[in-house]
């Protein structure tokens, strides 16, 4: 029963960093955007 | 709570942090000046009076700003966290702060005044052979020793408080100053050796030459954890005030201390990733570092996290519903939250930039072009600058027995978002002509007209009416600053210290067991500059005598 | 130390980034060899003029080696020799330079051509000049007064025209 309990209350504290989430992987993937934008300009040039 | 710790930092306490803060305050006003002068000197519609070099401004601007105001304000800052957090330091350890800050100030004073006198414009990296008058570097030598009086008074204050309170985990903020101030005497090791083993005895005459690259090494050794040293104190103030200022809780005080871990160890062995494009270091070493230099990245990822939960976890107790409504519920109109806020999202491109500078040969696309300029205009210049305002906002009528008033907060709120316009504008044109190729630390020139030179222009005008504005911006703190000084009414400021959640975890004492992590971080020095200084030191040219061309 | 389900997946996908980062630029230098100039070659900067190539700055065709040419460039404040060089585009050129003072920094805009120059030290660079143009070269590493005055100027241009 102990463990039920402690499941119900890990899933409502996940469920309100859903924000967080979501903000850091926006994060990432502008990281990802800029790094290949410039990555792509190296191959291009000589 | 401990019975040491007290809620106001002593009256003599305060006097030493204020004399740090006026000096800072001086030179980011210097500084300002010149970074204006600068920004209309490049967009080629304004010349300097005569006998003024546009390299001598720079030289002043990258003191005053990246020297001076940083190592201030940051060790005022510490001063004021150890004092706050760890209990009113003893007489003792009170004059060794003081020793050491005028220390600073008399270096401070001797290479202001060798810059202003043309005998030193050698920018603030100072690479030989340029050779700056060796007052200069005996200044810059008394800034750094000055430093260390200073840091090691704050870590006889934490012996202290570990003494007097054995086998618990020692109050946050001190444990980061702690930090902080290991990597930085870690790390100035290396500029002191530069200096005063090369640059200082040449200038004077005692050796006639220095292997260059052994000084840019030990430059860049020192060089990227002054970074980090600028990045750290804004950090503790993520962790720990801004939580209370918005009425929440430390996320993870285990996470928080893990996080300055890994700055300690993995600020210092990546100086290289500074060299990328130099020739006598071999492409294997620079990787080793470009590798190293991607583990410091981890704890800004972690701290990123931490923020955004601190913030969501508070803004869903103030009644938040859906993704992301929370976020509407921050206290906006407090600029002591909001003005970082600021700074922290400057640090979103300014890290995707700095993951780009990092990355080995893609370096070879920004290198020494003014992108690289841009970049720390958002690092130092944005996140840390705006959440250093963001602290001296409640910090200073803190220490001067005053209150930072509505009108005030609003103006303050106003120089962020004046300062995120300009840089916007500034740096944004800085990342794109950088793009384009052209150079930093030059005045203005069209290079005999050519295409590819005129093409930056128009950047170099937008970055004179970003530059504008974030003038602007200093004279508005600037007025802050005086008033929460001498004029804004008397009372009493909090200085906010977050609380960890009542039911968080144990803290490993791992954290606190200094010599591991002094050891592993000696291991990681050793593993990545070892061998690429010895390679240098025996494979090394004829050295190079002093030359001074300005 | 807990860490919350969601701060795992994101330190799991920052670190994967990561890595992912580091594999590409790790297999760009190390197996197709585009690594940031790093020669280690040393020479006696104050005899920089008397020493082979750099006796005799400017481009010469070479045969047997990886690349058509050699580019030999000394600087020396505020002025690289030679100021101007005619490539045939298409060519693989090596770039050796050298400075006869101060550290000067060699940035062929629009390229990755991107190097510094140190006394006492010789920089090299190979790379394959695919693209019709004209490149101006600047110092980009602070040298003295008449730092921004220091250029040079390729001409990549299609010789059968």
């Amino acid at each position: 029963m102990a463990s039920g309990k402690r499941n119900h209350k890990l899933q409502e504290e996940e469920q309100s960093l859903k924000g967080t989430l979501y903000a850091v992987f926006g994060i990432g993937i502008f990281v990802i955007a800029s790094w290949f934008a410039v990555f792509s300009i190296f191959t291009d040039r000589f | 709570m401990n019975n040491s710790t007290l809620l106001r930092v002593d009256k003599r306490d305060a006097r030493l942090v204020m004399a740090h803060m006026y000096v800072a305050f001086a030179a980011l006003a210097i500084g300002g000046l010149m970074g204006l002068l600068q920004v209309f000197v490049r967009s080629g519609r304004f010349e300097l009076p005569a006998n003024i070099g546009y390299y001598q401004v720079l030289t002043v601007h990258g003191v005053m700003l990246g020297l001076v105001f940083t190592t201030f304000f940051i060790l005022g800052f510490q001063a004021a966290a150890v004092s706050r957090t760890s209990g009113t330091f003893t007489a003792k350890q009170r004059l060794t702060s003081w020793i050491g800050f005028w220390i600073m100030l008399l270096g401070t004073v001797m290479s202001a005044t060798m810059i202003l006198l043309n005998e030193a414009t050698v920018l603030y990296t100072f690479y030989a052979p340029l050779q700056a008058h060796w007052i200069f570097y005996l200044g810059l030598t008394f800034i750094v020793v000055g430093s260390w009086f200073v840091i090691f008074a704050h870590m006889a204050k934490y012996a202290q408080w570990r003494k007097e309170n054995k086998g618990e985990s020692s109050p946050l903020l001190t444990y980061m100053v702690v930090a902080n101030s290991l990597m930085w005497f870690v790390a100035t090791l290396g500029v002191a050796a530069e200096v005063l083993l090369q640059l200082l005895p040449w200038s004077l005459g005692f050796i006639e030459r220095v292997d260059v690259a052994i000084t840019r090494t030990l430059f860049w050794y020192f060089g990227h954890a002054l970074v980090y040293f600028w990045l750290l104190p804004a950090y503790m103030a993520w962790y720990v005030v801004i939580p209370k200022v918005i009425g929440g809780k430390i996320f993870s005080d285990s996470l928080a201390r893990l996080s300055f871990i890994l700055f300690l160890l993995f600020s210092i062995p990546v100086g290289i990733h500074h060299q990328l494009t130099e020739p006598g270091i071999t492409e294997f070493w620079k990787f080793v570092q470009v590798v190293l230099t991607f583990m410091v990245i981890i704890p800004s990822l972690m701290t990123a996290f931490s923020m955004f939960a601190t913030f969501e976890l508070r803004g869903r107790e103030l009644g938040g519903k859906g993704l992301f409504g929370w976020f509407h519920k921050l206290p906006w109109g407090d600029a002591r939250f909001t003005v970082p806020f600021i700074g922290m999202a400057a640090f979103i491109p300014a890290g995707a930039g700095g993951i780009i500078n990092a990355s080995h040969q893609m370096n070879q696309v920004i290198h020494n072009t003014i992108w690289v300029t841009g970049h720390f205009h958002l690092t130092v210049a944005t996140t840390v600058l705006l959440t250093f305002f963001g602290i001296a906002y409640w910090l200073i009528p803190h220490l001067t027995g005053r209150v930072l008033t509505p009108q005030m907060n609003k103006l303050a709120i106003i120089q962020a978002f004046t300062w995120a316009f300009g840089m916007t504008i500034m740096s944004g044109a800085m990342h794109w002509a950088g793009l384009l190729g052209a150079p930093r630390r030059s005045s203005y020139s069209t290079y005999g007209d050519a295409a590819q030179a005129m093409e930056w222009i128009p950047y170099q005008i937008a970055q004179a009416v970003g530059g504008t504005i974030l003038f602007l911006g200093i004279i508005f703190v600037l007025i802050i600053f005086v008033n929460l000084c001498w004029f804004a009414p008397k009372g009493d400021e909090e200085f906010p210290i977050g609380e960890v959640d009542k039911d968080a975890e144990q803290t490993p004492k791992i954290l606190e067991n200094w010599k591991v992590w002094i050891t592993v971080l000696v291991a990681l020095i050793l593993v990545a500059y070892a061998v690429p200084i010895m390679d240098i030191i025996n494979g090394g040219p004829l050295g190079s005598k002093g030359f001074k061309l300005w | 130390m807990h860490l919350h389900r969601y701060e795992k997946w994101w330190i799991t996908f920052g670190i994967g980034s990561l890595v992912l980062f580091l594999i590409i630029v790790g297999i760009g230098a190390f197996h197709q060899g585009h690594q940031p100039p790093s020669s280690v070659k040393t020479i006696n900067y104050e005899q920089v003029d008397k020493v082979t190539p750099f006796n005799e700055p400017g481009l010469t065709k070479v045969s047997g080696k990886d690349w058509d040419y050699e580019l030999v460039v000394v600087a020396s404040a505020f002025m690289y020799m030679p100021a101007e060089v005619e490539i045939p585009v298409g060519s693989t050129v090596k770039i050796i330079a050298t400075t006869k003072d101060v550290v000067h920094g060699y940035g062929v805009t629009g390229t990755n051509i991107n190097m510094m120059l140190e006394p006492g030290y010789i920089s090299e660079y190979v790379t394959t000049m695919d693209k019709i143009g004209e490149y101006l070269v600047v110092c980009n590493e602070y040298c003295g007064t008449g730092h921004h005055t220091m250029k040079m100027m390729y001409k990549v241009v299609d010789v059968n025209e």
